[in-house]
């Protein structure tokens, strides 16, 4: 009885304290994640892969993790702490990455993950996506000697395409809306299938674009295929985090849009410390200043060092640079830009402004 | 001459005996040597191998650290040395009860193969000169030993010679340890471990915790006590009524969910406790067809002796049972092996994990063949490994091998 009197006593001064300390971390204007500072404890960022996917994650012969996702991580890390090498890589299968990011083994995914209304809502998966770091979308590839370069060129012909797929019935849809009869020819596996356009039993093979240039380069005469223009579906694949964490997903979401802003900038890994010193003696650049940290509090606002872009597009370089070196022409999966372009340039690359 | 002779002469019997055998012979050689002909021609003309050289080192340890990989080193150099050991001492002590050799017939071969593997391997890998002269050396050691314990094992005390198979035991903890970290080393988080490092890991751990449980469940089964065979019962059934993956699934998945933050095993882990469990099993029924072939009255006899139920069952109900289990446990032992490939589903870097992300490296894009192939070879090695220890195990506990 005397305890519980004393305690009750005490209890408007825990209280006080309590409120105390509120105040007190509000009042230092820094952000609230209970995420980032898991992240922060821990050393480390937990990154959610595929890891076995040609251009976006797969290890290199060093032991370290390579492609567009990856660097994606990197970028996360290298905002946070300034070294994108404080990332851990989890590859997760596509039945369990949702599971691994709400149970909180996995901190971001970075797993060429489709962004849909189901995985987005509330009521249903419930996470949160940042902005797309790869606009993927069903194609179709045909030999270059076929003259095929149009889905009007395959009337009547027949098309390779893996049972069981999202991608027969999209196959399906499009050819109907367009009224052009085809042929498919349907196998269980995707070695199957291309084995069978290899072989000549069909002039073209349905996939995802990213996928079918990862086949292509895989061939023994690449160059001797064409990906036709067309785009059967959206596949926009991108990062993801758990709901409910607003601080969290803002920092992942501005950093890549960091990526976005420095390509359009014209920043590059080679010459970030030269525009860095530029802005430093330049106080007219007052947009630079800004994106680079010279000036104002964005890093604060995030919850960010004040020179995270700077850290990030010197660790990965600009998101042209990260597309290049992954997918692009000059890598063996030789993908064009296509609608990873820049918005100025025909794209749907967008930051919207560092303000 | 002779044997040439009693060869060809065999070799009419059995494959030329009539017109019609001849004809299928003919035709099943002809068959089987276009096929291992295409194959070798792949194999050295097309195939190009740059993809498993490049990678041996994801291939063997996966992610490991590149500055504590010393440490494996140290392993299989002491494991080399515990090897040459025993063989030599088995050879130098040989029992009516203990065949003397590792190999069926004349471990002479064994030693060959040996030198073999150790002067082609490495060099075919296409590994470094100093890595080479490192293979080379652990295969000297292996070999020098076999021979030093061979020739003087036979002077040692019996009282030491009673403790050396400890060596076996103390090694695996002491592997343990070296892998891990601790006891002063770094830590290297199992999320480190990959490639054949992990498979063979977590293949031997599955393998030594699942016999114990394998036995103890068996025994609960044929239990008297209502508590123990029902709670034996209901383990059994209910892994060997689910496949292995949905298992392992569930073990990533929902302990996660279950277990707050820290307290969750690794996901390594995790998958280890599940192998086990499911191994387990499947041993507990090996055993008790083991126990249920041993007749009744083996064990009256032996409480009619005066014997306890426990010591009748250590001494008497027991060995004859795990004799009779042996072949099926090993051959689910071998299984597991294989099982593990199942981890690179749940994205563990285990052999086929580690596999699939060399494949999916732009620049070995579509060298599936070399990859599927080299695993297929090291996978049999293992198996056939795990096979003619069980062969040799079952020819020493062979009772009519046992003196009177």
């Amino acid at each position: 009885m005397v305890r519980l009197r004393r305690l009750l006593a005490s209890s408007p001064l825990l209280l006080a304290l309590a409120i105390g300390g509120c105040a007190d971390e509000s009042g230092g204007g820094g952000v609230q994640s209970e995420k980032m500072n898991t992240i922060r404890s821990r050393g480390k960022l937990v990154c959610g892969v595929d890891g076995k996917l040609p251009g976006f994650s797969f290890l290199g012969p060093d032991g370290s993790y390579s492609g567009l996702d990856a660097d994606t991580c990197r970028a996360v890390a290298a905002a946070l702490f300034g070294d994108p090498a404080k990332v851990e890589y989890r590859d997760l299968n596509s039945s369990e990455r949702f599971a691994a990011l709400a149970s909180g083994e996995v901190d971001m995914l970075a797993r060429n993950t489709t962004m849909t209304l189901s995985r987005d809502s509330a009521g249903g998966n419930g996470i949160s996506f940042g902005p797309t770091t790869f606009f993927d979308g069903q194609g179709l590839m045909a030999p270059v000697a076929s003259g095929i370069r149009t889905l009007k060129d395959l009337a009547g012909k027949p098309i390779c395409v893996e049972s069981g797929t999202t991608t027969e019935l999209n196959l399906a849809d499009r050819m109907r809306e367009q009224g052009i009869a085809y042929t498919p020819l349907k196998f269980q596996t995707g070695d199957q299938t291309y084995a069978a356009y290899l072989g000549g039993r069909c002039v073209a093979v349905t996939s995802d674009r990213s996928q079918l240039a990862a086949k292509r380069s895989s061939f023994p005469d690449p160059a001797a295929h064409v990906l036709l223009p067309e785009v059967m579906s959206k596949e926009p694949l991108t990062p993801a985090s758990v709901n409910g964490d607003p601080a969290w997903s803002d920092a992942i979401r501005w950093t890549v849009f960091a990526l976005f802003q420095a390509e359009e900038l014209g920043i590059t890994k080679a010459n970030v410390a030269a525009k860095l010193a530029e802005a430093k003696a330049n106080p007219n650049q007052a947009d630079l200043r800004r994106f680079l940290g010279v000036e104002g509090d964005f890093g604060k606002q995030l919850g960010l060092p004040a020179d995270f872009v700077v850290k990030v597009v010197g660790a990965v370089g600009n998101y042209g640079e990260v597309f290049e070196r992954n997918v692009g022409t000059g890598s063996p999966l030789r993908l064009e830009r296509a609608e990873n372009r820049q918005w100025n340039k025909g794209g749907l690359i967008y930051s919207p402004p560092f303000r | 001459m002779k044997a040439a002779d009693s060869l060809l002469a065999s070799l009419r019997r059995e494959l030329f005996a009539s017109r019609s055998d001849g004809v299928i012979s003919v035709g099943l050689l002809v068959l089987i040597g276009a096929a291992v002909a295409g194959l070798l021609r792949w194999a050295f003309g097309q195939a190009q191998w740059v993809v498993i050289q490049a990678n041996t080192t994801l291939f063997a340890l996966g992610r490991y650290p590149l500055e504590q990989q010393w440490r494996i080193w140290l392993l299989v150099a002491l494991l080399a040395m515990a090897t040459g050991l025993s063989w030599g001492l088995l050879r130098a002590n040989p029992r009516a009860d203990r065949s003397g050799v590792l190999w069926p017939g004349n471990d002479r071969i064994a030693v060959a193969v040996l030198a073999f593997l150790a002067a082609w391997g490495p060099a075919a890998l296409g590994l470094a000169l100093p890595l080479q002269l490192r293979w080379w050396a652990i295969t000297a050691l292996l070999l020098i030993l076999r021979w030093a314990s061979g020739r003087w094992g036979r002077r040692l005390p019996a009282g030491l010679l009673r403790w050396v198979p400890l060596i076996w035991p103390l090694l695996y903890l002491l592997g343990m340890v070296l892998i891990s970290g601790g006891l002063g080393l770094i830590q290297v988080p199992p999320s480190e471990w990959g490639g054949l490092l992990l498979t063979v890991l977590m293949a031997s751990f599955a393998i030594l915790a699942s016999f114990p449980i394998g036995v103890l469940m068996a025994l609960g089964r044929r239990s008297e006590l209502p508590l123990l065979r029902w709670g034996s019962v209901l383990y059994i059934e209910f892994i060997r009524g689910a496949p292995l993956i949905t298992l392992l699934f569930l073990g990533q998945n929902i302990l996660g969910f279950l277990l707050p933050g820290g307290l969750a095993p690794d996901r390594v882990w995790r998958a280890a406790w599940v192998l086990t469990f499911f191994c387990g099993a499947y041993v507990a029924e090996a055993v008790r067809a083991g126990l249920a072939s041993v007749p009744g009255g083996q064990q009256e006899a032996a409480r009619s002796l005066g014997l306890s139920v426990p010591q009748a069952l250590q001494h008497v109900v027991l060995p004859q049972a795990l004799r009779i289990a042996l072949p099926a446990t090993v051959g689910q032992f071998i299984s597991l092996l294989q099982d593990t490939t199942l981890l690179s589903l749940i994205g563990l870097l285990e052999l086929l994990g580690t596999a699939r992300t060399v494949m999916a490296n732009p620049e070995f894009l579509g060298k599936n063949a070399e990859v599927y192939l080299t695993l297929a070879v090291l996978f049999w090695c293992c198996c056939a490994a795990l096979g003619l220890g069980s062969r040799a195990l079952e020819r020493r506990l062979d009772p009519s091998n046992t003196p009177a």
